[in-house]
């Protein structure tokens, strides 16, 4: 018998079958996952509980929440000792805690089409394989068009800095033969001459073809934020790239130069970086220059993540097998090819989360300028609205509008992060 | 047999290695390395681990430095000059033991990229040429997958094509089939031999002694650093002349 049971030949193969149908509906899925357990059913009550008591306490003052009043005492009168919120604060002084308190109200519109412009721009960036590569000559142009939109003026300076930066190109373009690094630093140079040149002619023709210039100073609000938020990021990403590539340089100078940039950028507090940006770089500038602040808060902010993009992204590359640089290698391509087109890919891919995080992270620091006497929508809040004698003790209502656009933007960069990884996931599909 | 192994080489010189010595740090890798392959030949490197085999063929693409002695490959005498290196190489293909795919890209496209960067051919053009060679190693139908959806032996199938697609005058094996499971190592045995009877120059490191045996016409046994033992495969398998040679092969033979 035992004997008998020791050999077998299989006659068919068994054919592929599905799996069991699993049970659904919402009783499994509540059994399941609320109520698996006596504990677990308790917990699910307990919690239950907390979110319903929270809600409770928390409605009227939404419901009861005042939209339209002068002022903070017309709405306690409004309110009449009932809970609610003086949301009139946020339809009273919108346009101050997204533009700022000094930003003609007869060119709102301007920021707004820069805004809206800015998803067209960001279109073909973001979402490379939906839209069109042809967008990206508007991605291109976008820079210099909301500068012009916002902060208006002649339109020949931006005009001018765009043709500085096609005499960079053309200049890379030709010099690139003989080697790439110099013809960086050739480009480099050749737009910076233009662009001091330039700066003689459209110095005594500011009227030219003109709309109304706001200074620097004059803008505040989220606008801010969203400005410095918008800018660094794009900048610091391709210069995070670069410290990163150059820490890894085999020239020693060049490493160094970047190990030092990175290291010590690291270890110093952002808000000490912006103090220094708004004081003593005035001292090391010749007398008279007028260097606009948020170019300097731009710079700073700029230098900041991009230390830490470069130290994210240096993770990434150091995850990457030797194989892969071996095998761009061995089929010739050079160094800057293989970068570009085997190493970077997938060393950015690796990165996405932690760029993700820094880039979050820069966003909701940019409030930070407020210290330094920037009215960003912190800055707003806290100086010419809460100091108004209408909205003096005004708190919750706008440090909360304040929460809810950080957290829109920096959850809809989340959202995107997310979904460009499963985009970009070639392992199993 | 071995006279119709001879046929295909000719007496024109591939690679031509004279005195070669490379250290890591202080250790002395590969001592008096001296190597002549001419076009056509078939040569497997046989030897024991950190023999030096795999760091030998490295040299000859310069994906490690030697310090002592001259390669010349093809003609090009290999120095320390980046677009020296870089033709060099692109005369050169290699396969590595970890097919060393890029995964961000489809098949077809890890064929296409050398071609269409380093030789700058329109793209339609390099397209057909990988499809042509992706048809040789017989995984046309896998052009537009991803590597990680391929097994072990379709991806060397497509590491094999994809240096195939630059035209290399010679091919470096690194150990082909070591990283595959046995029932795979055939096929990319299989390409290898096709590849070996349509004359292509080819240098092997590997442990498939079957494979030496049947496509060899020179193999070459290493030990600590140095050439040891290099003779016709039939010679070498049947009657090796040093010990060391006699107690490898016993060992990789023995059962």
């Amino acid at each position: 018998m035992a004997r008998d049971q020791l050999a077998f030949v299989r006659t068919h193969m068994l054919p592929e079958a599905p799996p069991p149908t699993a049970q659904t509906g919402a009783v499994k899925w509540l059994r399941e996952n609320l109520f698996s357990s006596p504990g677990n059913a308790l917990l699910t009550l307990v919690s239950a509980y907390v979110v319903f008591q929270i809600v409770i306490s928390t409605a009227p003052w939404f419901i009861n929440g005042v939209w339209e009043s002068p002022s903070l005492t017309a709405c306690r009168e409004i309110l009449d000792g009932k809970m609610g919120g003086c949301f009139a604060v946020l339809t009273e002084r919108w346009n101050q805690l997204l533009f700022g308190f000094k930003y003609p109200s007869e060119l709102y519109w301007r920021p707004g089409l820069a805004f809206v412009l800015l998803f067209i721009a960001a279109a073909p960036v973001l979402f490379g394989k939906i839209f069109p590569r042809k967008m990206l000559i508007f991605t291109g142009l976008y820079p210099f068009i909301a500068y012009w939109l916002i902060w208006g003026g002649s339109v020949l300076v931006p005009v001018f800095a765009l043709l500085g930066v096609l005499v960079g190109a053309f200049t890379y373009s030709r010099v690139v033969t003989i080697s790439a690094g110099v013809a960086v630093i050739a480009a480099f140079v050749a737009a910076l001459i233009f662009w001091i040149l330039s700066g003689y002619v459209t110095g005594p023709m500011e009227n030219v073809m003109a709309i109304q210039a706001v200074a620097s100073r004059d803008m505040g609000g989220f606008m801010i934020n969203l400005m410095l938020g918008v800018v660094c990021v794009s900048l610091s990403l391709p210069l995070g790239i670069l410290l990163a590539l150059g820490r890894q340089s085999s020239m020693p100078i060049i490493k160094w130069i970047c190990v030092v940039f990175i290291e010590f950028i690291r270890g110093v507090p952002l808000i000490t970086l912006l103090f220094v940006a708004n004081v003593v770089l005035a001292y090391f500038l010749p007398p008279g220059t007028n260097f606009d602040l948020i170019l300097r808060v731009i710079i700073m902010i700029t230098m900041f993540s991009s230390a830490y993009i470069a130290e994210v992204i240096r993770g990434g590359l150091a995850a990457l097998p030797r194989g892969q640089y071996e095998a761009g290698d061995s089929l010739g391509l050079d160094y800057a090819q293989s970068m570009q087109l085997i190493i970077l890919p997938q060393a950015l891919k690796i990165s996405i989360p932690g760029i993700v995080n820094v880039a979050v992270g820069l966003f909701k620091d940019t409030t930070l300028v407020s210290v330094i006497s920037m009215f960003d929508i912190v800055g707003m809040i806290r100086g010419p609205i809460l100091a108004s004698s209408e909205w003096n003790g005004v708190y919750w209502e706008l440090f909360g509008f304040a929460c809810v656009l950080f957290f829109i933007t920096c959850y809809g960069i989340s959202q995107y992060s997310q979904w460009l990884e499963r985009q970009l996931r070639t392992d199993h599909r | 047999m071995a006279a119709e192994k001879q046929l295909n080489v000719s007496d024109q010189v591939a690679v031509d290695i004279t005195k070669m010595n490379k250290w890591y740090g202080a250790f002395h890798v590969l001592r008096d390395i001296d190597l002549t392959v001419y076009q056509g030949e078939r040569i497997v490197i046989a030897g024991p681990s950190g023999s030096g085999k795999s760091t030998l063929i490295r040299c000859i693409n310069a994906l490690e430095e030697h310090q002592k002695g001259k390669i010349t490959v093809d003609g090009t005498l290999l120095s320390n000059d980046l677009k020296n290196i870089d033709k060099i190489r692109s005369e050169v293909g290699m396969v590595f033991q970890h097919f060393n795919l890029f995964p961000h890209l489809t098949i077809l496209e890890n064929c296409t990229l050398a071609p269409i960067w380093v030789r700058k051919t329109p793209k339609r053009e390099a397209e057909e040429v990988a499809m042509h060679f992706l048809e040789k190693v017989k995984i046309p139908e896998q052009a537009n997958k991803y590597p990680g959806q391929l097994s072990g032996g379709q991806q060397q199938r497509v590491a094999i094509a994809r240096s195939l697609c630059m035209r290399p005058r010679i091919m470096l094996f690194d150990e082909p089939t070591s990283a595959l499971d046995p029932e795979m190592i055939s096929e990319v045995l299989d390409t290898m031999i096709q590849l070996a009877e349509e004359g292509m120059t080819m240098l092997c490191v590997t442990h498939e002694m079957g494979f030496a045996r049947k496509v060899a016409n020179r193999v070459i046994f290493m030990d600590q650093g140095q050439i040891v033992e290099q003779n016709e495969p039939e010679e070498f398998f049947n009657n090796p002349k040093s010990d060391r040679t006699k107690l490898f092969l016993s060992q990789i033979l023995g059962h």
